[in-house]
């Protein structure tokens, strides 16, 4: 039996909530955010999953409560086997789980990025900032209800907005995204493109 | 046979090695054939940048090898990749501290218009905050391209009145 799978029946033994989740890959488990830590350290201290290789964060869409969940990737590197520990965050309007920092430094960078990108506050990180958008940028680019192509803010630097009168604009879309076509054999179809060309800079859309 | 003509005429030998020009023509010689670039390498761009400067493509050919990492020695910033909203007030500060007269060249589709990254992250077009005086196409241009774009530049700075952007400062 996989090292992976004693673990995870070694947790649903201890904690009530833990549950299992459907993967078509690696073990996988939902956690209640209160047993947060404590899942994570056990995984760490007493069944070797002593390397933290991921976090990441779910926005579910607008509607849908729980809204945000938070994603960890372990890795056992003396056992080779990956567990995933998903966990919702319990309020939907201010997103919050525990730090893992204390269990694993690494963690730092990436609830830092899943903070900027989502919002989700993680409590007791020592140093939450944005991580890849400037500081004071007002939103949360990976959130559903974010449009891809952005909205008008300032610029980082306000002199240079002084001195340049612009600002952070929505990026034309023109058509796009630009995506590739998927199951294209010829490269030349495959090839990213505005899914619709009818319109573009100097031609608005028709009928908008 | 000296006729009395000839010392109201130019005489290498009585003068020396005089040339008579115009200021601009001279300064804007000088000036298109010293251009030391400050290269503000942000992406994949960089890397045919450093192509253009080993000596395969070499751009000491045209006067331009001395890239500078220090804006106050540098007179063409090369914006070569994409210009991220949060790297956009960098490129702007290191513009500012370019001594005039300063050119800007934007290489590539991303410091031309955004190129491909249509997004929240990134500034649509470098001249968004800087003065553009050459683009080129490309993702990523050749090496040649930039070569092209040095030389369109050599070509304007020597068509411009050699004191005009000083005055404007």
């Amino acid at each position: 039996m996989p090292k992976a799978l004693d673990a995870i029946a070694a947790l649903k033994g201890r904690w009530a909530g833990v549950s299992d989740r459907a993967s078509l890959d690696q073990p996988a488990i939902n956690v209640p955010a209160p047993d947060l830590l404590a899942v994570l350290g056990s995984l760490k201290a007493d069944h070797g999953f002593d390397m933290l290789s991921d976090i990441s964060g779910v926005d579910w869409g607008v509607g849908a409560s729980p809204r945000f969940t938070v994603v960890y990737h372990v890795l056992s590197t003396t056992g080779h086997e990956y567990v995933r520990v998903a966990s919702d965050c319990p309020v939907d309007a201010s997103p919050e789980v525990p730090s893992a920092t204390a269990i694993w430094r690494g963690a730092d960078w990436h609830e830092r990025e899943a903070f900027d990108m989502f919002g989700i506050r993680f409590a007791g990180h020592p140093d939450l900032r944005r991580i890849l958008m400037w500081d004071g940028y007002p939103h949360f680019p990976l959130r559903k209800d974010f449009p891809l192509s952005g909205v008008d803010t300032d610029l980082p630097d306000l002199e240079v907005v002084a001195e340049t009168k612009t600002n952070a604009i929505a990026a034309p879309m023109a058509g796009g995204p630009f995506v590739a076509a998927p199951g294209q054999i010829n490269m030349t179809e495959a090839e990213p493109r505005a899914k619709d060309e009818s319109w573009n800079e100097r031609r608005p859309k028709p009928g908008a | 046979m000296v006729s009395a003509n000839n010392e109201l005429t130019y005489d290498s030998k009585i003068e020396g090695d005089v040339i008579v020009t115009r200021a601009d023509a001279v300064i804007n010689w000088i000036r298109s054939n010293s251009m030391w670039p400050m290269p503000m390498g942000l992406a994949c761009c960089a890397i045919e940048l450093m192509a253009v400067a080993a000596s395969r493509f070499d751009i000491a050919r045209f006067g331009a090898e001395v890239m500078r990492f220090s804006p106050k020695q540098s007179d063409c910033m090369i914006v070569s990749g994409t210009v991220t909203y949060k790297m956009s007030s960098a490129v702007r500060r290191i513009y500012d501290q370019m001594a005039e007269p300063k050119w800007v060249i934007a290489m590539g589709a991303c410091a031309s218009t955004g190129g491909m990254y249509r997004s929240y992250a990134v500034l649509q077009g470098v001249d968004r905050i800087l003065p553009v005086d050459v683009y080129v196409s490309g993702c990523p241009p050749r090496p040649e391209a930039l070569l092209d774009a040095l030389v369109k530049l050599q070509e304007k700075v020597k068509r411009e009145r050699s004191f005009s952007k000083l005055n404007t400062a």
